[in-house]
């Protein structure tokens, strides 16, 4: 291809966008149009959101950070550091009781919105992704607990192994052996339950925050989905909300 | 060292040193510290249920 051939780039192309091609610009408009920026970072909320039940998927994820700090200032200093100094000490009781209040804070948000059936309005794949982020944590703070490198994680691995060979894992995922172990909790697992946070962040986002049972949500502007043409043989919209289709 | 039957209560439920305290009915087992952490979070759940919220801005 000629450079006279090559598709214009700049503001004009970014502005218009039907008219630019290639893969990024798909990727940005499908990305735009799933999550426009006054859904990312929207100015309002609905009223229904001031309960202190909404406050704790949020201290769920300030206590995941207050973790992933003090894990990474325990990753730099070694456990020759958090073993035998008082600041060691200090960074390893906050990574434990980060730990502590990021698990009692989900679940607390778990039962929230259990019972708040969380999953309607088309928002399922919230829910799943805040299940398996849930699954993942227990890992991490599992493979935490093996590498603490004391007799209590001495015996939750020779207890943990005849589990885990009892389901045939065991070669796979060696309770007894410390550096799988360590790097599938520094390495894998953190990283996985990141990025199912952050996919559960932006499906918050997306989705909206979930209504109280029998009250509809604000009026807010429909999305792509929303407005996409009714079924033909059921005169619904298949994606919509179940209260929208009465 | 006189046996003091609140301090030794109270140290009971803080003192993380030494083996844990369990509970058993019959083949449910729990250490006190689980038990006084769930039973926490109940209470922490059902506060977040009745307590009213702050007024603040920006809600439609």
């Amino acid at each position: 291809m000629s450079a006279g051939e090559a598709t214009p780039i700049g503001p004009d192309a970014v502005g218009g966008q039907e008219s630019t091609g290639g893969w990024t610009s798909a990727l940005r408009r499908r990305a735009v149009r799933a999550l426009p920026p006054e859904k990312l970072l929207p100015d309002t909320q609905p009223a229904y959101m001031a309960s202190w039940i909404y406050v704790f998927g949020v201290l769920t994820l300030a206590a995941f950070l207050v973790a992933l700090a003090s894990g990474c200032v325990l990753a730099l200093k070694g456990p020759a550091w958090w073993h035998t100094s008082g600041v060691g000490h200090y960074v390893n009781s906050l990574h434990l009781w980060s730990v502590e209040l990021f698990m009692a804070f989900m679940v607390i948000h778990l039962w929230g919105k259990f019972f708040m059936a969380a999953w309607r309005g088309r928002r399922a794949l919230t829910w799943i992704t805040g299940a398996v982020t849930f699954l993942a944590s227990i890992g991490t703070a599992f493979t935490g607990y093996l590498i603490q490198q004391n007799f209590d994680s001495q015996w939750i691995a020779t207890q943990a192994k005849d589990g885990m060979n009892a389901v045939g894992s065991g070669a796979y995922f060696n309770v007894m052996n410390f550096g799988q172990m360590i790097m599938w909790h520094i390495v894998l697992l953190p990283a996985a339950v990141g990025i199912l946070i952050a996919a559960h962040l932006l499906l918050v986002r997306r989705r909206g925050i979930v209504p109280p049972i029998a009250r509809p949500a604000p009026d807010t502007p429909p999305s792509a989905a929303e407005t996409a043409p009714l079924d033909s043989a059921t005169g619904i919209r298949p994606d919509a909300e179940p209260e929208a289709r009465s | 060292m006189p046996v003091d039957p609140v301090h030794t209560a109270y140290a009971a439920a803080v003192n993380l040193n030494g083996p844990g305290h369990y509970l058993d009915w019959g083949v449910i087992q729990i250490s006190a510290a689980n038990l006084t952490v769930i039973a926490v979070m109940i209470v922490l759940f059902i506060l977040a249920l009745i307590l009213p919220f702050p007024k603040g801005r920006g809600r439609r």
